[in-house]
């Protein structure tokens, strides 16, 4: 039962375990669903959806200093291909349907990031006639990240939060 | 060359029927009224004369002067002359309904821009081949820069799981827009503010 006692965050120990463990006796036991919520936290892709200003920051965080590569993050160019979609800035009516089309064409399991005030509740548009108050009307979120918008720290801080709760909630269903 | 403002504004008048100057000339800036049915003539007047050559279509935009003045609605052009180093504001007032002539014909890219005087205030541009709503939603209700339209509009949007889709439905706040007016003076401007009463103590 390697694995058990570890985080599956603290990959480097995990990993010297496990190569050690194979060293020494060839093979490894560890419970499928951790290990599929080991893989799932440790490369969660997510949707290049920038809305608004947010995504710049999104761009910070995914640039040098933060680096979202650290934690296995690549931003894909489709939905077919990603895990989780930051919504970065303002959702407006004539996107809603635009952007519930992106979700729905997500492989399960999907998770949602809401970043900033727009898409957490409108923000400073919330009596606007154009914007909608808050992108969970549009799809279900998992994490939301305050800010106006958000520094980068705030963002990979969400998205940490996001894999804990992979890790916590994670289901590996046949 | 007219290097002159007032110049300038002479020799308009002296060779267009119907341009009315907003005298005196403040901010360097001219501003001349013409009326709906003038204003193609007085755009290629001012395109094509060699005096003034103002071949460079700025921006076309509305203005909704309710409670201010009479008629309500303004569409205002910006023109830059290369020439003469220079910019000039043609205004045509409206009245709600009135339509205005479209400026394609004199400026071919005044399109978009009549679409989007369109979309924000209702103002309809005869001749305009394509006279659609180019910013607002699709379906959209009203035109939200008029003075009379409600800041939160009538519909709002929701995923509806039942439906599989994005539905409209009328606004419901959970909280209604409170303004806190708390009567402060702007202090930018010396010069009088058109309908700006907190200016006056």
């Amino acid at each position: 039962m390697i694995g058990s006692n570890l985080s599956p965050l603290n990959q480097d120990a995990l990993l010297n375990q496990v190569s050690e463990d194979v060293s020494d006796r060839g093979f490894v036991t560890a419970k499928i669903d951790e290990l599929v919520n080991w893989a799932r936290t440790g490369s969660l892709w997510p949707m290049t959806f920038g809305l608004a200003c947010c995504a710049v920051e999104m761009m910070q965080t995914a640039a040098s200093r933060y680096d979202l590569d650290r934690f296995g993050m690549i931003f894909r160019p489709s939905p077919r291909q990603s895990d989780v979609m930051i919504v970065a800035g303002t959702l407006t009516n004539k996107m809603a349907p635009a952007l519930r089309k992106v979700y729905d064409q997500m492989a399960e399991p999907r998770y949602v990031i809401s970043m900033g005030s727009c898409a957490n509740g409108g923000g400073y548009y919330h009596y606007s006639y154009s914007v909608v108050r808050g992108c969970d009307r549009i799809v279900p979120v998992d994490v939301y990240v305050p800010g106006c918008p958000p520094t980068a720290e705030g963002l990979l801080y969400g998205v940490l939060l996001l894999q804990r709760k992979i890790k916590r909630t994670g289901k590996f269903n046949r | 060359m007219i290097k002159n403002l007032q110049a300038q504004a002479d020799y308009i008048k002296a060779n267009f029927e119907g341009a009315n100057v907003v005298e005196p000339i403040a901010f360097d800036n001219l501003i001349i009224y013409v009326a709906p049915d003038k204003i193609v003539n007085f755009l290629k007047f001012l395109r094509d004369d060699a005096n003034l050559s103002f071949k460079c279509f700025i921006d076309l935009f509305g203005a909704d002067m309710l409670g201010v003045r009479s008629p309500r609605f303004e569409v205002i052009y910006n023109l830059l002359s290369l020439k003469l180093n220079n910019r000039i504001t043609i205004k045509v007032a409206l009245e709600d309904g009135e339509k205005v002539p479209s400026a394609i014909s004199a400026f071919s890219g005044a399109g978009w821009f009549e679409r989007e005087a369109f979309d924000m205030y209702g103002i309809v541009f005869d001749g305009n081949p394509d006279l659609r709503r180019i910013l607002t939603d699709y379906g959209f209700e009203g035109h939200p820069l008029r003075k009379d339209f409600p800041l939160t509009g009538y519909k709002e949007v929701r995923y509806d799981e039942q439906q599989k889709k994005v539905v409209y439905e009328p606004v419901k706040l959970m909280q209604e827009f409170r303004n806190f007016d708390f009567e402060m003076p702007w202090e930018g401007a010396k010069y009088a503010v058109q309908g700006d009463n907190k200016n006056k103590s």
